[in-house]
């Protein structure tokens, strides 16, 4: 995982309520055996027309005044339903590096922070300057401040925003989660030593 | 399990009983794990990760896999192989088999006799016991939690950490205490309970909660239905849901493969009748419905919070007063086709399917076997039946349920996850309607295009008779 301190990135808005992650990936995308190449699967019922190749006009991020945006800024509860990792994978590959809600589902908030993508939960009325901003001016811009955990408006206001200490640990200093596990072998095996095997699949 | 005089609740005491090291401001709570379950397309990029970093599996014996999600479920051929035609899916298969005996994880193949979905083989295998933690890369892992088990979803990372160290990081969840009183009423399903539920708090009224679904109408299922109540929590937000093991749960679990035995039995029994909420536990959160004022539920939307009594009509969106939420309603009529104010029953369908994580265990198909039996589906309705697992699907053979179901022009398939998740080759067409006994009507998630209305088993096949949305209680005169 790279190190994530700071974002600076243009802003695009899908102000859906409840994005489901077989919006953000559908199942049909999730027959691959790797992590790469997701990108074009973001959204894709969204994003193309019937035939499932021509770019649908009207939606968002084929806006060519948006492209390149990497930081999107959702309808509350962004990343409900399947547990797939797909989804921050695809909105990985698609360009993202955060995504700005008043809330995520757990899982995919869990799944997002492991592969470095952040998601910056704010408060309503922040969520709702930002939909206004981002239709305004597709050029509208923020900043985010991982270590101060801090976004940065357009108007200069600073808005705090939770993080995890220990997500924010591994954020900047791009290590994942795995290793910490590993070093914790002995606590592990004393766990197991005191506490009996509760079922054996190889029996 | 110490007490300190504090009274604790189930979930409490569960996660106490797990702690490697304990949550602290620096670092999340690291949670073991008694049993972790695999499939085929949350896994690859886990093994690829133990391999790129030359890891073992810490404890293939806590493992078990299964195929479900990308697996055909059309009949054998002649040298009874299911053939999977899917050149992408036939690799994550071959992929899925080899990560397997690679990492000695023992594991159920396609066609196998216990192959099935993996929230069905679990319970079914007695691998799923109370007190246990439990997880697995899929969402509706919290299907487990009707046994008194703490049980979740967790993404290809997590799944990754569980393979090489057997734990977890965790931050505490927070706790809720869904209360069902009363007793439900005839041809009122543990389905409608739970879609009652999600209806009234909404898809994220549980986010970063642990369920604990309690009273009468709970403890009066039977583990099927508390496990079909358990499988939708995701749906409500909450990670997991829970039910308190009881003789209901033990009488399930005696006598299954890998239940204890002998002595052992009765010291699990002794160790899981431990187990349930003290008296004077504190819940973080706690809602009441009531089972007897229920009646069956359906949902007319692209989320499972979008759930209406089947006599209702569809929600106004100049009714809601949330900009946000009134413009997701907008956006879920329009896709679904539907007006505001009508009523879904008598809406013509396309498609009914019986089956998915939620409802595809022998009592599912029973009920909605006992109701078609005698009956014909509609001639303009595909019914496909697909039990959850070759177990079921052998035992509902053995009951004569797959001759009754044909017999009514049902599609009787091989155990999977089917149309549940579509990526498989069962699929509705765009604009297609369906009753389905799944779990998520989310946009295109039962086929790009295709519309889902999510309902009971009962309430599934009374409209695949009808051709139409219907309200099983008007169909059950003469049923016993």
């Amino acid at each position: 995982m790279e190190k994530l301190k700071h974002i600076h990135g243009r802003i695009v808005a899908i102000p859906v309520n409840d994005i489901d992650t077989d919006q953000i990936i559908p199942a049909r995308f999730l027959k691959v055996t790797d992590k790469q190449g997701l990108g074009n699967a973001a959204f894709c019922d969204w994003r193309y027309l019937e035939d499932g190749e021509t770019p649908n006009p009207d939606f968002i991020l084929n806006k060519p005044e948006y492209r390149g945006a990497s930081v999107l800024i959702a309808g509350d509860n962004f990343g409900c339903g399947s547990s797939r990792e797909h989804a921050p994978w695809a909105l990985l590959g698609a360009g993202f590096k955060a995504v700005i809600s008043t809330d995520f589902a757990d899982i995919f908030r869990n799944n997002a922070l492991k592969n470095g993508l952040l998601p910056i939960i704010v408060d309503v009325d922040t969520q709702q300057q930002l939909f206004s901003l981002a239709e305004e001016d597709p050029g509208t811009a923020v900043s985010v401040d991982v270590e101060g955990q801090a976004l940065t408006l357009p108007d200069g206001r600073e808005v705090r925003f939770p993080l995890d200490g220990f997500s924010k640990y591994c954020l900047l200093n791009g290590v994942d989660q795995l290793g910490y596990l590993l070093a914790l072998d002995d606590d592990v095996q004393a766990f197991e030593s005191s506490n009996p095997q509760r079922v054996t699949t190889t029996a | 399990m110490t007490n300190n005089g504090k009274p604790r609740t189930l979930f409490e005491k569960v996660w106490n009983a797990h702690i490697v090291r304990d949550q602290s401001d620096d670092s999340p709570a690291v949670l073991y794990i008694d049993l972790h379950l695999v499939h085929e397309v949350t896994s690859p990029q886990a093994f690829s990760m133990l391999r790129e970093r030359d890891l073992r599996v810490r404890r293939p014996d806590q493992t078990i896999g299964t195929m479900d999600h990308s697996t055909p479920t059309t009949p054998r051929n002649d040298l009874g192989i299911i053939p999977v035609a899917d050149v992408m899916a036939a690799k994550q298969l071959d992929t899925f088999t080899k990560n397997c005996d690679d990492f000695d994880i023992p594991m159920y193949a396609l066609g196998d006799e216990h192959q099935g979905i993996v929230h069905v083989i679990g319970p079914e295998k007695g691998l799923t016991q109370p007190g246990m933690t439990i997880v697995c890369g899929d969402s509706h892992t919290s299907t487990h939690g009707a046994f008194g088990a703490l049980a979740f979803g967790i993404g290809t990372s997590e799944v990754g950490h569980v393979l090489a160290t057997q734990t977890l990081l965790q931050n505490k969840p927070k706790t809720m205490a869904v209360n069902v009183e009363g007793r439900l009423s005839d041809g009122v399903t543990a389905k409608d309970i739970i879609l009652a539920i999600i209806s009234r708090i909404g898809i994220g009224g549980g986010t970063g909660h642990v369920f604990e679904y309690r009273g009468e109408a709970i403890r009066s299922l039977g583990m099927e239905g508390r496990m079909t109540v358990c499988n939708m929590s995701i749906e409500g937000g909450a990670r997991a849901g829970m039910v308190a093991p009881d003789d209901t749960t033990f009488e399930y679990i005696h006598g299954r493969q890998h239940a204890p035995s002998g002595a052992d039995w009765d010291a699990a029994i002794a160790n899981w009748r431990r187990l349930p909420t003290d008296d004077g536990a504190v819940f973080d959160k706690e809602i009441t419905l009531r089972a007897d004022e229920l009646i069956p539920m359906i949902t007319y939307g692209t989320n499972p919070g979008m759930g209406i009594p089947i006599n209702a009509a569809v929600p106004t969106p100049e009714a809601e007063t949330d900009f946000n939420r009134k413009i997701a309603l907008d956006k879920a009529l329009t896709y679904m086709d539907l007006q505001p104010g009508q009523k879904l029953l008598g809406k013509s369908i396309d498609v009914v399917f019986i089956g998915s994580c939620t409802n595809s265990r022998i009592s599912d198909l029973r009920q909605a076997a006992q109701f078609i039996k005698g009956r014909q589906v509609a001639d303009s309705v595909r019914m496909m039946v697909v039990p959850g697992s070759q177990q079921v699907k052998k035992q509902a053979e053995s009951e004569g349920l797959d001759r009754i179901f044909r017999e009514a022009g049902a599609e009787w398939r091989e155990a999977g996850c089917s149309m549940c998740i579509a990526m498989n080759g069962d699929q509705l067409q765009p604009g297609q309607y369906a009753v389905s006994t799944s779990n998520r009507n989310f946009e295109g998630r039962q086929g790009k295009g295709g519309r889902t209305f999510l309902a009971s088993p009962l309430t599934a096949a009374a409209s695949a008779v009808a051709g139409a949305v219907t309200d099983p209680r008007t169909m059950l005169t003469g049923l016993n």
